[in-house]
């Protein structure tokens, strides 16, 4: 017999009565400013909820945060950075990324979470091998809370899909908190809409 | 009203003057109060060390001895909670159900069956730290506990409230266990005896002259760790301060 | 296999009062920061019986939720292989690694694993394994099991720290900065990333639905060691089926607050399909849990989502640390569940417990942690595990308890002086209740003498 069935056969003769499965309530809760409720959150957790960039370009708005950055490498169409994601072979090649830029497709204003997947960036190392991550966020895409996030049919179609909340971090020797552990020292969530429709379908990547 | 007192073996032996207070406390509110003679032990320590069939004989003989009341008052949490909740060594017939379900805690007792708030014999002009032991906290309920989002309610705290003269003081750590836990206390003494001491430290830290429990066991435990490390702190149970000690 | 001495290792941990008052209260905050969270949420309750009630809901179909998990999972790319036990689990995962030519592996925080002693397997066959949480790889580096499942290495001071990273990976064992030595290992652990041919996770939960599994982390760790090598091995227990996607809503929400009073972990990551050219294999594992289903005082043990409060909030675990279970679970949980991976080794566990119900009470998935202990006693009384002196004491107490008459003669010997104890308590523990407590005193007469004075008939 193989273990698949051995497993299987021993599971249906010891499970216990049937029990029922309960509905998901939504906690729905009407949101003031969800902006600011995600803003709040994400501070929280570490990470830096950046003024809305005006009339600014956002490559000037992340050169300015960070002066000296020698790679910026941006998954999103809205910036140049000065190398663009789909030009990486590897994975691997994206050790030496100071600031990597991606656009979260929602954000969650019960935690300061944002959503991406590999569509969003890119090569999925970078949000993790850059030493700095900045998300583009449309304020208009932020949810309540996680139960309005699980009903996102990304998690259905994507192969893989994080939702991040602030930088790496780690508390394991003495309790004494360190923000930057071994992935993103910082996550910087830029509030600003996408470029058109058009203009966005014109650049997308195919993953 | 008729009750049935049950004195657990500890007050009995070391602390008698819990067990007068308690029956003098039931007679202030009009009770008739009952010592069924033959009693013994209710059987939780064989119990709590999982040996059912050593407990058997004796939760038969409790059984026994208070089968005959409605009511059955004992100023012991722990025990009342073991009667209640965990006697099972015994064939659970319509007789040792009803004596099981007519078994209470002293101060449940008093908040809930007789339903008094008001003791105005009682003067107690002392600082108090307020412990409940475990059993009497989640197995009876009779406070709310810190783990659990609900509505505060603490149904010693309500009835010692009434008490003139009697202040409050709070320990850092509102609910956590003192390290009594029966068996316990000896068969893992070295954790016991840290958390003992760490309860006294706590409770002294927040200005407790007094610590006051329905639970004697739990003072006993506690009392040793704190006449052993020298610390001033005195410890009654709430069937004292109810029925009018003044220290 | 000798008896795990609680008691005895407790007091050893205790010994050593600087280490023991940080983790009693590092862990006290750990805690409170639950209790604050739980706190913000109204629904905090009403979460519990819902989480409680999916995974009951879920363990009582479980058959069926593997089978479509597996479906899914192949239907999307990956490879799903299945461990009757820890062995069969360990050979998989070697073979993979054998079928790939990988021989070093990053690996991230999996309990399974270390239960499955998948290491020393694995070690043993000439593969590379770099723990990449920095909790486990203090652990490793120092050659000792982690503590706490979710804080391996809380019982460590930066001290020992800085002296197992000098001793291992080159840092300056007298600097004991936490910034330095955390980036120290960041620094060290960043090469293997990129240089492994696979990486390793476990799984918080798997979702039947769509075939997929979530990790849930901090550091960034797992996340680097899935995405970098073309090789993913997740290893899951099939008890960490959840129905649907929607279900995480629960789950996400309860599991940090309930870990480590954040509402969610900084990196919660889903994973449904390799990326393309890679390959994602996952071991569903059974050893043991197949069998703990069908009991029937036990099987709620089966719900839990690792979460560690219950470790946090017991005053025992806070006190005696994870290592004197002398097992992979320790605290609450390992008490309920490693007697049945061993009932003899582990048969002190159960009475490393005052029954005070704190965990029951923390616990997200309402697993009802101290009745299971209760009823662990009695299978351990029932099947002659109890130490001696024990098991004595009890046949002795309960002779002497259900006699009146010898009742009596006792409390009236124990009243008028402890001298005078009856041997009922076997081999005077009353030594240990005296070695740093005193004893009561001798009052003038017991509450039967007074009441026969006071109130009682002649009998």
């Amino acid at each position: 017999m193989s273990s698949r069935e051995f497993i299987l056969q021993r599971v249906r003769r010891n499970q216990p009565a049937w029990r029922q499965l309960p509905e998901v309530p939504s906690f729905a809760r009407p949101l003031a400013d969800p902006l600011a409720d995600f803003g709040t959150a994400l501070k929280r957790m570490g990470g830096t909820l950046a003024d809305p960039p005006g009339s600014a370009a956002l490559d000037d708005v992340i050169r300015a945060r960070f002066p000296t950055a020698r790679v910026i490498c941006s998954a999103d169409p809205q910036v140049e950075g000065t190398r663009r994601v789909d030009a990486v072979r590897h994975p691997g090649d994206l050790a030496d990324v100071d600031v990597g830029v991606v656009r979260a497709v929602f954000g969650v204003a019960e935690t300061g979470s944002v959503w991406l997947s590999e569509r969003e960036f890119g090569v999925n190392a970078l949000g993790f091998l850059s030493q700095h991550l900045v998300v583009l966020l449309d304020p208009r895409s932020i949810v309540a809370n996680l139960h309005d996030a699980y009903a996102h049919a990304g998690f259905r179609e994507a192969r893989y899909a994080v939702l991040m909340t602030g930088p790496s971090a780690t508390a394991d020797i003495e309790g004494v908190l360190i923000r930057g552990a071994q992935g993103i020292r910082s996550l910087t969530v830029i509030p600003v809409a996408a470029k058109s429709a058009a203009t966005a379908t014109t650049q997308r990547r195919t993953s | 009203m008729k009750v049935a007192l049950f004195v657990p073996c500890y007050v009995d032996a070391f602390f008698p003057e819990v067990g007068v207070a308690t029956l003098e406390l039931l007679e202030r509110f009009g009770c008739e109060v009952d010592f069924p003679l033959d009693q013994t032990c209710c059987g939780q320590p064989m119990a709590n060390s999982g040996c059912q069939s050593d407990a058997h004989d004796t939760e038969a003989l409790f059984a026994r001895n208070f089968a005959a009341y409605e009511h059955i008052v004992t100023p012991s949490g722990s025990c009342a909670h073991h009667v209640r909740d965990q006697m099972t060594a015994i064939e659970q017939t319509a007789a040792v159900r009803a004596v099981r379900r007519n078994t209470h805690e002293l101060v449940e007792f008093l908040h809930d069956v007789l339903g008094v708030r008001e003791f105005p014999w009682a003067e107690f002009p002392h600082k108090v730290g307020l412990h409940i032991g475990c059993a009497t906290l989640r197995g009876l309920r009779e406070a709310s506990a810190s783990e659990i989002r609900e509505p505060a309610f603490n149904k010693p705290a309500r009835l010692l409230g009434a008490v003139k003269g009697l202040q409050f003081v709070q320990p850092q750590r509102a609910d956590e266990c003192c390290g009594f836990g029966g068996t316990f206390s000896v068969f893992e003494e070295p954790v016991s005896a840290k958390m003992g001491h760490d309860k006294v430290a706590d409770h002294l830290e927040a200005g407790a002259e007094y610590i006051v429990s329905p639970d004697m066991s739990c003072v006993m435990h506690q009392r040793g760790c704190a006449q052993r490390a020298g610390l001033p702190l005195k410890f009654i149970h709430v069937a004292q301060v109810l029925n009018g000690a003044r220290a | 296999m000798s008896r795990v001495d609680h008691a005895e290792a407790s007091s050893k941990f205790i010994e050593a009062k600087d280490h023991a008052e940080f983790h009693d209260k590092r862990l006290w905050d750990l805690r409170k920061k639950r209790d604050v969270e739980s706190e913000a949420l109204p629904e905090w309750e009403e979460l519990r019986s819902l989480a409680s009630a999916i995974k009951e809901h879920t363990l009582t179909h479980l058959a069926d939720y593997l089978e479509e998990f597996e479906r899914n999972a192949t239907t999307n790319g990956m490879v799903v292989h299945w461990a009757r036990d820890a062995a069969e689990h360990n050979q998989i995962v070697f073979d993979i690694l054998q079928a790939h030519d990988a021989t070093t592996l990053v690996k991230s925080k999996s309990m399974l694993t270390d239960e499955c002693e998948m290491r020393p397997f694995l070690d043993n066959r000439g593969i590379e394994i770099v723990e990449t949480d920095l909790g486990e790889r203090i652990q490793q580096l120092d050659d000792e099991p982690p503590s706490h499942i979710v804080v391996p290495a809380v019982h460590k001071l930066r001290g020992d720290v800085a002296e197992v990273f000098g001793r291992t990976i080159g840092t300056d064992p007298k600097n004991s900065d936490v910034p330095y030595l955390a980036e120290s290992q960041r620094n060290h652990t960043r090469p293997y990333y990129l240089r492994a041919q696979a990486g390793m996770t476990g799984a918080n939960f798997a979702i039947a639905e769509t075939g997929s599994f979530v990790v849930c982390t901090n550091e960034g760790n797992a996340d680097l060691g899935a995405n970098l090598p073309n090789l993913h091995i997740a290893s899951i227990g099939i008890e960490k089926l959840l129905p649907k996607v929607e279900h995480l809503g629960v789950f996400v929400r309860m599991l940090s607050r309930s870990a480590l009073g954040s509402p969610i972990t900084q990196i919660t990551s889903h994973f449904r399909a390799p990326r393309p050219g890679t390959e994602m294999h996952v071991v569903l594992v059974d050893n043991g849990r197949s069998e703990r289903l069908g009991m029937e005082d036990f099987w709620y043990s089966l719900k839990c989502i690792r979460c560690g409060a219950c470790m946090n909030t017991c005053p025992v675990y806070r006190r005696s640390g994870g290592l004197s279970y002398g097992s992979t679970y320790s605290g609450p949980i390992g008490v309920i569940i490693d007697p049945t991976f061993n009932l003899r080794k582990y048969s002190s566990l159960p009475f490393a417990s005052t029954l005070n119900g704190s965990c029951t009470s923390v616990c997200p998935v309402k697993i009802n942690i101290h009745e299971q202990i209760y009823k662990w006693r009695q299978i351990i009384a029932e099947r002659h595990q109890l130490p001696m002196v024990k098991k004595e004491a009890m046949r002795v107490a309960g002779k002497i308890l259900s006699s009146p008459r010898m009742y009596r003669a006792a409390v009236e010997a124990a009243a008028a002086g402890i001298e005078k104890l009856p041997r009922f308590l076997v081999y005077n523990p009353f030594n240990a209740w005296g070695r740093q407590r005193e004893v009561p005193a001798s009052p003038p007469s017991t509450f039967r003498q007074w009441y026969l004075k006071n109130r009682g008939k002649r009998e």
